[in-house]
């Protein structure tokens, strides 16, 4: 039985020996190691750490970006039975050092010099470190350190310990199991130490397999290998899936070449967070503004026909044959050539994830023809609790439950699932691990969420975060925002209506994009506050927010979250001011205090209202707004499907 | 910093340079040397004659009178091409690199000296000329991967910011393998990240390659920290020659140089 991660090494070494199993673009050409030489790699390394002193429940640190001695390593240490344990390469030392202590690492697989001075740094405060190894010498030839080891070295050490010891190697893999622990991910943690996150094989593998399955993965698919190999998504697509499937990681150059390296590639399965699809996007569209007027208008219609019928014909839906001839002209000319420089002419299938995309960007990319899926996970679940299925995608959930994983909604909105990639538990960490986690196996996400008609799963907000309105509807601040800052004319938005009747909402517009607006229009303006005000720009918010009532009408749980009033804010939400935190996230106790006098006239019904406001300039001086703030009534709609 | 350097190594050794320009003495009686592996330092004031020092050893002017010793032998006069021949490239203060081409390009210039096919079978890229270019190519590549410019391998030098030329146009000075590489002011104009990894790329270069430096540097802090030797010129005399502590607490050094007063 195949059920740990080198017996699958063995296995792919016998049926895919010279397939491609892992490239990397090295002095400017791509480097390619077959299962065979990839298997002999892993073997030789694992026989030197052996020799190093390496056994069964000790921990391999591993440090650096996606080089393919770094995943070796992983492997090598699962061979004898020790667990790797994958630190971010741009942890600072601090946060290394208490990952090496906490998870009492025995050896340091380290990248470059950079990382060799980081674990240097930290060494004396962690006493179980008893060897370095790197894989760039770069600058370490002269450092005096004994227990530093180049990773050559440390395989020439363990071909001499495989001569010594001939059958060692392959009586240690025989040994591992399904339920041995695989590797522990520390989640980087944005309140508090970072927590260990203990997986098993089985967890890792038969997540990797039923959803290499549901996407028809096979060992012919290219995979680009750039994200942090300590992100459980890495160790997922690069590692899990690459192994189960016998498919190819492609590691790139370096962090600022990815977008070269994806060209040359081509990859045919890929995952990026939005931002990636965001920032590709955007680069198309002020490149389109350069280009030759034919350019210019081929694109635009073009771009009409994909909007038109793109994503029915991606889905497999009825396309009149016209639009069909339509769309396959535009491939050749548009379409196709675009996807080429992006990098994405090959993709079968691509994922998306970490938080919500545009419907825009979504629909896009999936009109050019380019397969991409939402997905929603944790390291908690080694990755997959839900994912859109091919010709069920959708820019507004994530999904249905993948195999094997059930998922269920608290009374509280509270998503809990349950699932065979189930973490063991934190390492260390009893308390935190029943928090998360309770007797029948059953895990908190901490996000709020809901089944729609369709099945499929919307993540709405933080679970924290969900309020109920007065007549005990789901009230979801976060999700209402995000889909009012889709709008390129609204640069932050407040909703209201925790406990109340009905829900307001403050708004800022984007001075930017409304500023220039106003300049094409002929609207005079000295100011935000002027330009805030001013009826044409209600008016123009307005028709936003009635947009977004529309939309949310048609939803079973969040109909009663349309907007009632809203006000356009006299001045910008500012970090110095405190209404915002640095990373620009709304600070509501904040400005439920601040403008307490305007929430009160939502609620009283009043038309306007007097407010004066502190201000903190740059330079840390204090002043003060005045001034009056309308406040209008917005169109609301009934719901499509009374809620049940 | 090597520790290797042996004190009666020398790789290179001026003595008694004098070279004028009509009335104006820009360099007056100048002597030192630069051992084999080591990174040296020439600073003083604007105008005291570092880059002129350059020029000459570069073989760009010629001294009117003085001698240059190169790897034990007296170098007779000699044009720029043949010095460079000889294991001594540079680096320029305003940098000088071909603003249309593409870093790869611009590196690969570097190795001109070591090419030998002719301009036809460069032109047919056939036989050895083809052997000769991925030969060329494969040390670019290793400059490139070195110096950690993979992303700009193909973007025109012209449309790179500044420090990034700084860094291409080391790049091409290292490509031709030199035995003495001269950096005029490598750190003139950078922000204080661009010195930082521009010191690192200098002490890399040095460790690496083994290969000997000679550097004119404004920034004392950053001279005194990389530098193994340093020579002090105001107005085209030697002021002091020396380890850095030993500059730095020169009296005369103080005066001309830092312009703090004492009594």
């Amino acid at each position: 039985m195949n059920d740990t991660f080198p017996k699958l090494l063995l296995r792919n070494a016998r049926q895919f020996a010279d397939r491609p199993a892992i490239r990397e673009k090295d002095l400017g050409i791509w480097q390619t190691w077959s299962w065979q030489e990839m298997h002999d790699e892993v073997l030789d390394f694992a026989n030197g750490l052996a020799s190093l002193g390496l056994k069964r429940g000790d921990k391999l640190a591993i440090i650096g970006t996606n080089r393919p001695r770094l995943y070796w390593g992983i492997c090598a240490a699962q061979c004898l039975g020790a667990i790797p344990v994958p630190v971010y390469a741009d942890s600072v030392a601090e946060e290394l050092r208490y990952v090496l202590d906490h998870a009492e690492a025995s050896i340091v697989l380290a990248e470059d010099q950079e990382q060799v001075d980081k674990v240097l740094e930290v060494k004396q405060d962690v006493g179980h470190v008893t060897g370095i190894i790197y894989d760039d010498t770069r600058g370490l030839k002269d450092y005096p350190e004994s227990f530093l080891h180049d990773f050559a070295e440390v395989q020439v050490r363990g071909r001499k310990h495989a001569k010594e010891h001939p059958d060692f190697l392959q009586q240690e893999i025989e040994k591992g199991q399904g339920s041995d622990i695989a590797i522990i991910l520390y989640t980087s943690g944005t309140t508090g130490k970072p927590k260990g996150v203990v997986l098993t094989h089985d967890n890792v593998l038969i997540t990797s397999l039923n959803s290499a399955k549901e996407d028809r993965l096979t060992e012919k698919e290219d995979m680009l290998s750039y994200l942090p190999l300590a992100w459980v998504g890495d160790h997922i697509f690069s590692y899990g899936q690459a192994y189960v499937t016998g498919m190819c990681s492609n590691c790139p150059e370096s962090q600022a070449t990815v977008h070269w390296d994806i060209r040359e590639i081509g990859p045919t399965y890929y995952f990026a967070p939005p931002r990636v699809f965001e920032q590709l996007l955007t680069n198309v569209m002020i490149r389109m503004e350069d280009a030759s007027r034919l350019k210019q208008r081929l694109f635009h219609h073009f771009m009409e026909v994909a909007k038109r019928c793109g994503t029915d014909i991606l889905d497999g839906n009825h396309v009149p044959l016209m639009d069909r001839i339509a769309y396959k002209i535009g491939d050749l000319l548009v379409y196709a050539p675009l996807k080429n420089t992006m990098g994405f002419s090959r993709i079968r299938v691509a994922y998306t994830a970490g938080e919500a995309i545009g419907p825009e960007i979504f629909d896009f990319f999936r009109s050019l023809g380019v397969n991409i899926k939402q997905l929603y996970g944790q390291t908690e679940a080694a990755v997959f609790i839900t994912a859109q299925p091919d010709g069920e995608v959708y820019a507004d959930t994530v999904g249905k439950p993948s195999p094997e994983v059930e998922v269920k909604i608290t009374d509280d909105g509270e998503v809990i699932y349950k699932s065979p990639g189930v973490f063991q538990c934190y390492y260390k960490n009893d308390e935190a691990t029943r928090e998360a986690k309770n007797e029948e196996g059953w895990v908190m996400t901490g996000d709020a969420g809901y089944f729609d008609d369709k099945g499929h799963l919307k993540i709405i907000d933080r679970a924290k975060d969900v309020g109920k309105l007065k007549n005990g509807a789901l009230f979801a601040p976060k999700y209402i925002e995000n889909k009012l800052k889709f709008f390129p004319e609204i640069k932050e938005a407040v909703a209201l209506g925790r406990d109340m009747d009905y829900v307001s909402l403050i708004v800022n517009i984007d001075l930017d994009a409304v500023g220039n607006w106003a300049e094409r229009n002929n609207i005079a303006y000295s100011s935000y506050q002027e330009l805030a005000a001013h009826s044409r720009i209600y008016a123009m918010i307005k028709a936003n927010i009635e947009q977004v009532n529309r939309d949310l009408s048609e939803d079973s749980v969040l109909s009663d979250c349309q907007i009632h009033r809203f006000l356009i804010l006299h001045k910008e939400l500012d970090a110095d001011d405190g209404e915002l935190t640095r990373t620009r996230k709304v600070r509501r106790r904040i400005i439920a205090e601040k403008y307490d006098v305007l929430i009160n006239a939502f609620y009283s019904g009043a038309t306007q209202c007097q407010i004066s406001t502190e201000v903190t300039f740059e330079d840390g001086k204090k002043g003060t707004i005045d001034g009056d703030i309308r406040i209008e009534d917005t169109e609301t709609y009934e719901p499509l499907k009374a809620a049940s | 910093m090597q520790d290797t350097v042996k004190e009666d190594d020398i790789l290179l050794e001026v003595r008694n340079i004098s070279l004028s320009f009509g009335g104006v003495k820009a360099l007056e009686n100048i002597s030192f040397d630069i051992r084999k592996g080591e990174v040296r330092a020439i600073i003083g004031p604007n105008g005291a004659g570092k880059s002129s020092m350059l020029n000459v050893i570069n073989g760009f002017y010629h001294p009117q009178e003085g001698e240059i010793w190169f790897d034990g032998k007296l170098r007779h006069h000699m044009k720029p091409h043949q010095v460079a021949k000889l294991g001594i490239a540079r680096t320029f203060q305003n940098i000088a690199l071909f603003k249309g081409m593409s870093t790869l390009d611009n590196l690969m210039t570097g190795r001109y000296i070591k090419m030998h096919a002719n301009l036809f079978s460069q032109m047919a890229w056939i036989g050895p000329a083809q052997r000769e270019e991925i030969e060329h190519r494969q040390k670019v590549e290793e400059i490139i991967d070195f110096l950690k410019i993979q992303s700009i391998r193909k973007t025109p030098v012209g449309k790179l910011p500044y420090g990034m030329q700084k860094r291409v146009e080391l790049g091409r000075a290292l490509a031709a393998e030199s035995k003495l590489l001269l950096l005029d002011e490598p750190m003139a104009g950078m922000n204080l990240e661009e010195k930082e990894d521009m010191c690192r790329f200098v002490l890399d270069v040095n460790e690496q390659f083994g290969t000997t430096i000679a550097l004119i540097e404004h920034d004392m802090g950053v001279v005194m920290d990389i530098s193994n030797r340093v020579v002090v010129l105001d107005y085209g005399k030697k002021l002091a020659d020396g380890s850095p502590d030993e500059v730095r607490n020169n009296e005369e050094v103080i005066d001309a140089y830092l312009g703090v007063s004492h009594d």
